[in-house]
């Protein structure tokens, strides 16, 4: 069957114009080669903000470097932050999630797929309207200047008196419209898992990847519009004289931060929620056995969406808050640490008594254990209020968010691509260049954000681009950066790896792992409408059923 | 379908945990070399582990604790991993059958919750005792008031119970535990948001505008203390550096004797007092005793009792102040202060004109 | 390779999901709520902070009328869409155009009140922290009924032309869950300026 789709396809590739298969992509509603639209997106992106964050990296190399001027250095680090988050993360995260779904819970596309369409494109818009910047800040004829404000854009500096010309605003603007392509995204993943799940797929039965994704646009619902109205709001100080954050007029500086954390701090559990997803996925398939404490697995994910919604004020802790709302935001903060710790004990659960292979998307998977392990301690370090005092508007937060979005989200998002690519592509990613991706990275990784603490502890503030010969500072600094091009080198590796497995690579079938969810149950790539017929389940592991009808899961569950 | 043969996996699992074992132990081993740089007395390390003042001491103490409970997590958590890696893979001449599917435990979920959320309240306790501690701490009699201005790119010092104004470089007194003499800090701004962090003194408190924060400090040693503002402010963030001088009780009472002059009149020097008159100057800066009473930039009656000029970006020498007169952009690019476009007699004297402000 | 597998007695007739239009509705505007969230916990946390200017007390008179009418418009538009369920498409029309009529007279009394508050009180947008707070709340739900209208009257229009029948009912009634949400966001806001704000 696999082998005749594919015929049909390259029958169908062959002879065209390229300009008819440039029109089919850009006019596409398939959630699936949306969803490659999106990786393919936010790697290039990845690549972009990567040069950002070595620009930055060279400037901090050594006290007092005149590498770049502070005004561009300023501009590097906003530009770094807002790519990563919104033009790398989220649509990278979106365009697994588009694809896998649909395919997981054995649907034919996603509920809307023009909602989906127009989603990707909005996102898309966003990501160019921030780099037009770099032409067109000061107006067309200005030398052009990207926003420096920083990717939170702190009020009052975002105010017309300290941030003239429009650079503020391509900030503004961009992430508005991301913003609501974000929420469109959404809407679309909600109604799709609620709404077209295939029989006998109830909730309790669909993959742990569905839940997540599932509580995540919850999530977005309500995170990402408090940063609209926020940005909305500043675009009418801005543009039409109100005072919403005009401090001269009695407005509130910490209004703004408020409202931007309130968006803030669940975004990054929004990031991170589909990447325990990868893991919840893969972690079983290498150790062959089912995931440990599914229910519990359920019930902590949900249970972090709504207590990650009371947290944000732990990134305000220096602002003159009282005792009692210093306080607060501690034990919050640090609850929410108890179901991600559950999800840790349950993933190295489900590694015990199993039979894992180290295949190189499991090799991500225990780097991810690690460090994810290691970022939620210094998490919780941050948490508690009074020692944050110190800690916090330092190198030391720099390296622990790091260390979440790189040891944690990045090392899960190249498990996914070793573990999903041979799915989307019908080719295997070479495993000898995996392995070299993975050892290059991790000594790279180590090397910049172990010793990325350091500094913070030793007294070195963020966002500043140069700094003073302080004992300390400059060898990590310089050891830091050197670090970052060992983790730059392994990406291009990476990205070698993707292009040259895509002609050469070997051909994966349908299951390349022997693994349990639906999208296993197709060709590799899988045909335009998914499935021939819709599929009837009675487990969480409708294949392990399958291939076990001696044994099977709905026996258990 | 089956994966290959599982040959090659029993160096990789050992060779993974060897290899992390080692990361970790070099990590911890720099991370310690890192904290144990040695400070020389004229380039002070900002160690947030070396207090030097009561509330900073608190927040040492606190932070101990947190790093004994996390790194015990740790430990436990590590080798859990390093044990499930190690002994759980696959190993060559496996059979291909699968592993006993286990799908759950009640109990080991709640051994896993209770735990967890008993350390959490420990922690919560803890750091909310120190906050109240911190925030809450009384202000003595004794206390020395400051209000500290943040602005882009320099900070003002105001004792209004003493009168006297300055900028970038504060003095405190010493104080003794048996009679304290803390220093109270107002924490205004007069522009966006800044952050006072002088980690050896105490934790670090904003500086927002339209918004009135507190803070105090009671430093234990005579010495210099460094930091610098730690919330972005802009283009100059980067130079906004802090100088803190904790003095005997008979030197801060000599400095602030001397703070409090007006100008000295140097009849010498009217040519470049002219020309500070005359130029835009004063409408930023202020001298006491003369018609100079701007606010926007420092206040300049003392500028030489200073070590360094533009919030320690540069050192107080004629060269220095000259090239930041007439270039400010070499020295600090970005900041506020504009070149004076003077011509080199009228720069010459301006300059030792403010030489003379003692 | 796609073979059903298990069950023989699963039927997918027994295999009811809601309905996709009211789910995306209900996301929509629970992220619609979170954003009128926010504007209103501004226009509270700057109540009485205003540095100068007209006060809430001084300038603001409670529009009733236009609030009954807004409010009964859900009425009506609920009434349409059971009408059009039992094929009454007359009578669905019918009421489908009060309920249009009833929104569009309270954009025209939000209309009047802001030319007076500009005009004989001098409130705008950039007056004050009242003037800031007060325009953009209550303009980004003006907003909200603009964009209601419009999409009524699309319906309408389609009405007009026999294309709307009890088939559509289920897209109808997405449409007025929107509409119930524009009625249910004015009480908040009412609530909010021209009684605790006061």
């Amino acid at each position: 069957m696999s082998s005749d789709v594919m015929a049909i396809q390259s029958a169908e590739a062959t002879g065209r114009p390229w300009v008819e298969v440039l029109h089919e992509w850009v006019t596409t509603v398939d959630h699936k080669r949306l969803g490659i639209m999106y990786i393919l997106y936010a790697l290039i992106f990845l690549v972009i903000g990567g040069v950002e964050a070595a620009i930055i990296r060279i400037q901090l190399m050594r006290p007092n470097n005149d590498f770049v001027s502070p005004q561009v250095f300023n501009r590097m680090f906003t530009m770094h932050g807002t790519t990563m988050i919104f033009f790398v993360a989220i649509p990278v995260l979106f365009g697994f999630a588009n694809y896998l779904i649909p395919l997981m819970i054995g649907a034919r596309d996603m509920a809307f797929p023009r909602l989906n369409a127009f989603s990707f494109w909005l996102t898309a818009l966003g990501g160019f309207v921030l780099y037009f910047s770099f032409l067109g800040g000061s107006g067309l004829y200005g030398a052009g200047n990207a926003p420096d404000i920083g990717w939170w854009a702190y009020a009052p500096l975002t105010a017309k008196a300290f941030s003239p010309g429009h650079s503020s605003d391509y900030w503004t603007i961009a992430v508005l419209v991301a913003g609501f392509g974000s929420i469109g995204t959404a809407i679309n993943l909600i109604s799709t898992i609620l709404c077209m799940r295939c029989p006998g797929m109830s909730l309790g039965r669909m993959p742990l990847l569905a839940w997540l994704n599932f509580v995540m646009s919850g999530m977005i619902l309500i995170a990402i519009t408090p940063l609209s109205a926020a940005q909305i709001m500043l675009l009418v100080d801005r543009y039409l004289g109100s005072h919403f954050f005009d401090t001269q007029a009695g407005g509130s500086a910490a209004l703004w931060m408020h409202f931007f954390w309130i968006f803030g701090h669940p975004e990054v559990y929004i990031l991170i929620l589909p990447c325990f997803a990868f893991m919840s996925e893969i972690i079983p398939v290498f150790s062959r056995k089912p995931i440990f404490g599914y229910p519990v697995m359920v019930a902590a994910s949900v249970c972090i969406g709504f207590v990650s919604m009371s947290v944000w004020a732990h990134h305000l802790f220096t602002i003159g808050m009282s005792a009692y709302a210093n306080s607060f935001f501690t034990i919050t903060t640090l609850a929410v640490g108890v179901p991600t710790g559950i999800k840790i004990f349950n993933w190295l659960g489900t590694l015990w008594g199993g039979k894992i292979q180290f295949k190189v998307a499991m090799l991500f998977c225990i780097g991810f254990l690690f460090q994810f392990l290691i970022a939620g301690l210094t998490g919780i370090m941050l948490g508690s209020a009074a020692f944050a005092s110190q800690l916090s508007l330092s190198y030391f937060v720099v390296a622990h968010f790091h260390y979440v979005i790189v040891g944690g989200i990045l090392f899960a998002l190249f498990a996914a691509f070793y573990y999903w690519y041979p799915k989307i592509t019908g080719r295997m990613l070479n495993e000898t260049l995996g392995k070299l991706h993975f050892w290059l990275f991790v000594l790279g990784f180590h090397m910049t954000f172990d010793l990325m603490h350091v500094p913070g502890l030793l007294g070195m503030p963020r966002r500043i681009y140069t700094y003073e010969p302080r004992p300390g500072w400059g060898i990590m600094n310089f050891l830091i950066t050197i670090g970052a091009f060992i983790q730059g080198i392994a990406v291009l590796i990476f990205v070698w790896n993707l292009i040259i497995s895509y002609f050469k690579g070997a051909k994966a079938g349908n299951d390349p792992w022997d693994a349990w969810t639906l999208e296993w149950s197709v060709s590799s790539p899988p045909p335009a409408y998914n499935f021939a017929t819709i599929p009837t389940v009675a487990s969480r592991r409708p294949l392990w059923d399958r291939k076990h009808p001696e044994d099977p899961d709905s026996r258990y569950e | 379908m089956h994966s290959e043969s599982g040959k090659h996996h029993r160096p990789q699992a050992k060779s993974l945990s060897r290899f992390a074992g080692v990361l970790v132990l070099l990590a911890g081993i720099l991370l310690a070399a890192g904290l144990c740089v040695a400070s020389p007395h004229d380039n002070p390390v900002p160690n947030i582990f070396k207090p030097e003042s009561t509330p900073a001491d608190w927040v040492f103490h606190l932070s101990a604790f947190v790093l004994a409970i996390t790194g015990v997590i740790f430990v436990i958590v590590f080798s859990l991993l390093v044990y499930v890696v190690t002994k759980f893979r696959r190993r060559s001449g496996d059979d291909g059958r699968e592993p006993p599917q286990v799908y759950g435990s009640n109990q080991i979920e709640l051994s896993w919750t209770v735990i967890p959320i008993l350390i959490v309240l420990v922690l919560f306790l803890a750091t909310a005792r120190v906050l109240h501690q911190v925030q809450d701490a009384p202000k003595p009699p004794t206390a020395v008031e400051v209000t500290a201005i943040g602005h882009q790119f320099w900070w003002e010092y105001r004792y209004p119970a003493l009168g006297v104004v300055t900028a970038n470089e504060l003095h405190v007194p010493v104080s003794d535990p048996a009679h304290p003499t803390p220093t109270f800090f107002k924490l205004l701004s007069a522009d966006t948001d800044h952050s006072f962090w002088v980690p050896q003194l105490a934790g670090k408190t904003d500086l927002i505008p339209n918004r009135v924060n507190e803070m105090w400090i009671d430093p234990h040693h005579e010495g210099i203390y460094v930091g610098q503002c730690a919330q972005y402010c802009g283009t100059q963030h980067a130079k906004m550096l802090l100088w803190v001088s904790v003095d005997s009780p008979e030197d801060f009472d000599a400095w602030i004797r001397a703070q409090k002059q007006p100008a000295k009149h140097d009849e010498k020097e009217l040519v470049g007092k002219r020309v500070f008159e005359t130029t835009a100057c004063m409408n930023c800066h202020a001298i006491a005793g003369t018609v100079a009473t701007g606010r926007f930039g420092p206040d300049l009656t003392h500028l030489m009792s200073r070590r360094t000029i533009a919030a320690g970006a540069a050192q107080n020498t004629p060269e220095k102040l000259r090239l930041w007169i007439q270039n400010p952009e070499a020295i600090k690019p970005g900041s506020l202060m504009p070149a004076m476009q003077l011509n080199d007699a009228d720069l010459d004297a301006l300059v030792r004109y403010l030489e003379t402000l003692r | 390779m796609s073979a059903v597998t298990t069950p023989l007695s699963a039927t997918s007739s027994d295999w009811t999901l809601p309905y996709r239009g009211k789910v995306a509705m209900t996301c929509l505007i629970v992220a619609e709520a979170s954003i009128f969230a926010i504007f209103v916990v501004a226009y509270l946390y700057y109540t009485g902070k205003s540095l100068s200017g007209p006060t809430p007390r001084e300038v603001l008179e409670t529009p009733i009328f236009y609030t009954i009418c807004l409010l009964s418009s859900s009425l009506t538009i609920h009434f349409a869409g059971k009408l059009l369920e039992r094929g009454k498409q007359g009578a669905f029309l019918s009421l489908w155009l009060l309920t249009i009529v009833l929104g569009g007279l309270f954009m025209y009394g939000t209309a009047q009140e802001w030319h007076r508050l500009i005009y004989e009180h001098g409130l705008t947008i950039s007056t004050n922290l009242f003037g800031t707070t007060y325009y953009s709340l209550v303009g980004l739900h003006g907003f909200h009924v603009t964009a209601g209208l419009v999409m009524l009257s699309i319906v309408l229009l389609f009405g007009l032309a026999g294309r709307v029948g009890p088939e559509q009912s289920a897209r109808v009634e997405v449409l007025s869950l929107y509409w119930h949400f524009v009625d249910a966001v004015w009480v908040v806001v009412f609530t909010v300026v021209y009684i605790v704000g006061r």
